[in-house]
């Protein structure tokens, strides 16, 4: 760590960190049986660290979760697997089977209902079947309007739903952790960061991260502006070809769904810089997010995170 | 530009902004102030918004034909928001400069949203009052101020906006200024500060304006800048809540938590609470190494030298200059549930990391917060704020909430609904104490109802038994009497003690009853025979001693038999 402001200040990055552990030990206390939801991506791998500071020198007391579409790109996949083992944490992954042998892909189904069913579905699928009563995500408020006013302790009933009207109030630090059977508790360590502090705080912190978001030429399909990376046969639509594109993604998703950006950017330094430069929410290469508007705030009513 | 020339200049700005402090902001404001507007103005100004979130708020605008860019969509979030055109809920922003990094609590102003603006303020080092220079100080305004230095914000920014309106004129300005700073005596807040600005046309928000020489102050980016945060923690009294216990082997045990006031050093002696077992400090561990000393808001994790059982809801504290250690506490409450705030209710107060049992004893007095005078109340209703006298059931570790933010604040939470109800800044200790001979107005308070004498003809001792279960958990101090010998003093003292009192067989013929003298409204007659069933006879029962006639606290409809 620089040197501090003034003699007992808090950057703001360490401020964001010792909230982040507060909330993470506060959920480790106060529940019976709590999951970190852990999607491979950037924010995730800020909360996994989070959540190591928390317990130091004791492991983190609780699994991590990943629902995995089989969608993903298969460098997230061995990411995951590689970087799990290497800080002894437990991994659960959990797929909606039914739906894939269904033959679910936002092809067949378009984007709304391939997540409904492969994310929405399988993460409160897995949540029951584990007997999960909080559940850690890595969202923040910066990230979409509807974000805005996600509480750090979003209750949801025993259907998994956000009810936005009906928030519990939120002061200070002190959370209500009261819940009934079969409802539950999503919990966002990472609510007041925002893009730039979770790329700050990689950077400040060494900590690893999927090296889809380093650029390196990549084979890319250009479609409707965005850059659509080539994996699990995605069908080509008439007179495309693919090109070689310097390019990173900027957030990781799902194959088809998660657009790349044209960049040279391949240091954290250079991301971070680029970010400065370009300042494009990273949801804009996302498709699911332009789907409909106000589309997070419904798929989050319905359980989504 | 080569690489390695990019690298270093993203490394300088990584150096630079890496020693950024934070300050935490709440904006108040009625509907039509501009409050959107200027958060807009803010996040816009300061090249915090992300190009593509402005193409979508092009778009919206458009839909809208309000013509023009409308900055104050930059907030609005929700959907039903948006078809209301008012923002309801607390929504969170954040913006950056090369000095500060920003978060603002986005809180809506109206009358019934009171607890929206105290959650906002909770966390917030600085509130931003937004006048509107047409209209001056009103009493919105008056109320934000009230519940900002409350909720214990150290400084008061007060916005007189629309100064375009009023052309801009000094005499305007002035004039709040004036009327406020007389007002805001009363409230004492630590540091208050007037700015004459158009959020609209951007006068004083990030540039100086050069439509209003007369003014020598900092824009309001610069104030919030550079107003010096530091010194408004608390470092002189130590106060570290036990969060968690981290024991991965039998080497270590260490205690987490995030520092709540004061410095704690290697080597410091203290106090356990509630023990009072003392020990000192073997070493204050985190992932990135041992710390030298710890200061509020860090999160660590703290060995002592001695074995001492503690569990979470414990405190670290000095030997000297320890909290307050009690039960019984008075504090301002901001009442946040449909539901009001009743005496005697059961509720759960969670406050540091302690969650415990609770009751309001009393309610002093309720404030109007238009005009800060005191009323007598029975209750505070949703939006309401008064100060009580409250109860729990085992002591907590606290300090008057002025001098510390996190050992003075709790949330109450109703036991049943799960929903957070409240919220409390303390006072103090209740100082106030009864003398003479316990009343039976203070046994109501304890006991929550009435004493009463039930006869219960054609029963027998089962089915008594029976039913002073059944009323026993539904929270009825009751007792089955079965001494024939001495019924009627029997009778008198249960009755006396606060009692439901139950007969039944030959007892509750006996003309013994009678002499015991009690008052007819107080005793209960029923007949088994008279009922199809026990359940119906036990809503009877509950029913008449819930009655208005004996006025007791109902603590049931009888519907749950």
């Amino acid at each position: 760590m620089k040197p501090q402001i003034n003699h007992r200040t808090l950057t703001h990055l360490r401020a964001l960190e010792a909230e982040g552990i507060h909330i993470i030990r506060e959920v480790a206390a106060e529940f019976q049986k709590p999951v970190m939801l852990y999607s491979i991506g950037k924010d995730s791998s800020v909360m996994v660290r989070l959540a190591q500071k928390a317990f130091h020198p004791g492991k983190i007391p609780f699994p991590l979760l990943h629902i995995d579409t089989t969608y993903k790109f298969q460098e997230m996949i061995e990411f995951r697997d590689k970087f799990c083992a290497s800080i002894g944490a437990q991994l659960i992954v959990h797929t909606n089977t039914r739906a894939i042998a269904d033959g679910a892909n936002p092809f067949r189904l378009g984007t709304q209902k391939c997540c409904a069913l492969l994310k929405t579905r399988a993460l409160l699928d897995a949540l029951a079947e584990g007997g999960f009563d909080a559940a850690f995500g890595g969202a923040r408020r910066d990230e979409e309007k509807s974000r805005a006013k996600e509480r750090v302790y979003s209750f949801r009933d025993s259907f998994g739903q956000w009810d936005p009207k009906n928030q519990r109030p939120e002061l200070w630090n002190l959370f209500n952790s009261r819940i009934d059977k079969g409802e539950s508790i999503r919990v966002f360590p990472l609510s007041n960061w925002t893009e730039l502090d979770v790329w700050h705080y990689i950077y400040l912190e060494n900590i690893p991260i999927v090296p889809m978001y380093f650029a390196k030429p990549r084979e890319m399909v250009v479609r409707d502006d965005q850059l659509i990376t080539l994996e699990h046969d995605m069908p080509l639509r008439p007179g495309e070809k693919t090109q070689m594109v310097m390019s990173r993604m900027r957030s990781l998703g799902c194959t088809y769904c998660t657009g790349a950006i044209r960049s040279e950017a391949d240091t954290l330094p250079k991301i971070i810089e680029e970010m400065i430069q370009f300042r494009r929410s990273e949801r804009e290469n996302r498709v699911i997010d332009h789907d409909q508007e106000g589309s997070m705030e419904l798929k989050k009513r319905e359980g989504y995170f | 530009m080569t690489a390695a020339v990019q690298e270093t200049q993203a490394s300088d700005w990584l150096d630079s902004t890496a020693q950024t402090e934070l300050l935490r902001l709440t904006t108040a404001g009625s509907v039509d102030d501009g409050k959107s507007t200027l958060i807009g103005r803010l996040l816009y100004d300061s090249k915090g918004v992300y190009e593509d979130q402005l193409a979508s708020v092009r778009k919206a605008t458009r839909n809208l034909t309000t013509g023009g860019l409308d900055l104050s969509l930059l907030t609005d979030g929700l959907r039903a928001e948006r078809e209301q055109g008012i923002t309801i809920d607390v929504a969170y922003r954040y913006f950056a400069t090369p000095k500060r990094k920003f978060i603002i609590a986005d809180t809506p102003g109206h009358e019934q949203y009171t607890r929206n603006m105290a959650t906002g303020a909770s966390t917030a080092n600085l509130a931003v009052i937004l006048i509107d220079a047409r209209y001056g100080v009103l009493p919105q305004s008056r109320r934000h101020a009230y519940i900002a230095t409350l909720l214990g914000i150290p400084h008061l920014t007060v916005t007189v906006n629309k100064m375009d309106l009023v052309d801009y004129r000094e005499e305007v300005f002035t004039a709040i200024r004036d009327e406020f700073t007389a007002f805001a005596q009363q409230l004492k807040p630590r540091d208050l500060c007037f700015i004459p600005i158009s959020a609209l046309k951007g006068d004083n928000v990030v540039e100086h304006s050069a439509r209003m020489p007369w003014y020598y102050g900092p824009t309001l980016l610069e104030h919030l800048e550079t107003v010096p945060i530091a010194e408004d923690r608390n470092f002189s009294e130590m106060r570290f809540p036990v969060q968690y216990v981290i024991r991965p082997n039998l080497d270590f045990r260490g205690f987490a938590g995030q520092m709540a006031s004061g410095v704690l050093r290697r080597g410091d002696a203290v106090t356990v609470l509630p023990s009072g077992r003392t020990s000192r400090v073997k070493s204050i561990v985190t992932w990135d190494g041992e710390l030298e000393e710890a200061f509020p808001p860090m999160s660590v994790t703290v060995c002592l030298e001695d074995e001492i059982d503690i569990s979470r809801g414990d405190m670290l504290v000095p030997a000297a200059d320890g909290p307050h250690v009690g039960r019984r506490f008075e504090a301002t409450v901001v009442w946040m549930n449909q539901k009001p705030l009743e005496a005697h209710r059961p509720y759960l107060l969670k406050q540091t990391t302690q969650l415990v049992q609770a009751r309001a004893r009393e309610i002093r007095h309720r404030v109007d917060i238009n005009t800060l005078g005191h009323q007598r109340a029975s209750e505070l209703q949703l939006n309401e704020i008064g100060v009580v006298s409250i109860e729990a059931q085992r002591p907590i570790f606290f300090d008057a909430y002025t001098r510390n933010r996190t050992t003075g604040g709790f949330i109450l939470i109703d036991p049943i609904s799960n929903e957070t109800l409240g919220a409390g800044m303390i006072v103090g200790p209740d100082t106030w104490r009864p003398s003479g001979p316990v009343t039976p107005a203070e046994r109501l308070a304890r006991i929550g109802h009435r004493p009463y004498l039930v006869r219960l003809a054609h029963a027998d001792a089962e089915m008594a038994r029976l039913i002073e279960r059944h009323l026993f958990d539904q929270g009825y101090l009751v007792h089955v009497i079965e001494e024939p010998e001495h019924l009627a003093q029997a009778i008198r003292t249960a009755f006396s003690a606060g009692m439901v009192a139950l007969l039944f067989g030959a007892a509750a013929e006996d003309p013994a009853t009678l002499r015991a003298g009690l008052p007819s409204e107080q005793t209960v007659a029923l007949d088994r025979a008279q009922f199809d069933d026990d359940r119906a006879l036990l809503r009877a029962l509950v029913a008449a001693m819930a009655g208005g006639a004996a006025g007791n606290v109902p603590l049931t409809d009888g519907a749950g038999i």
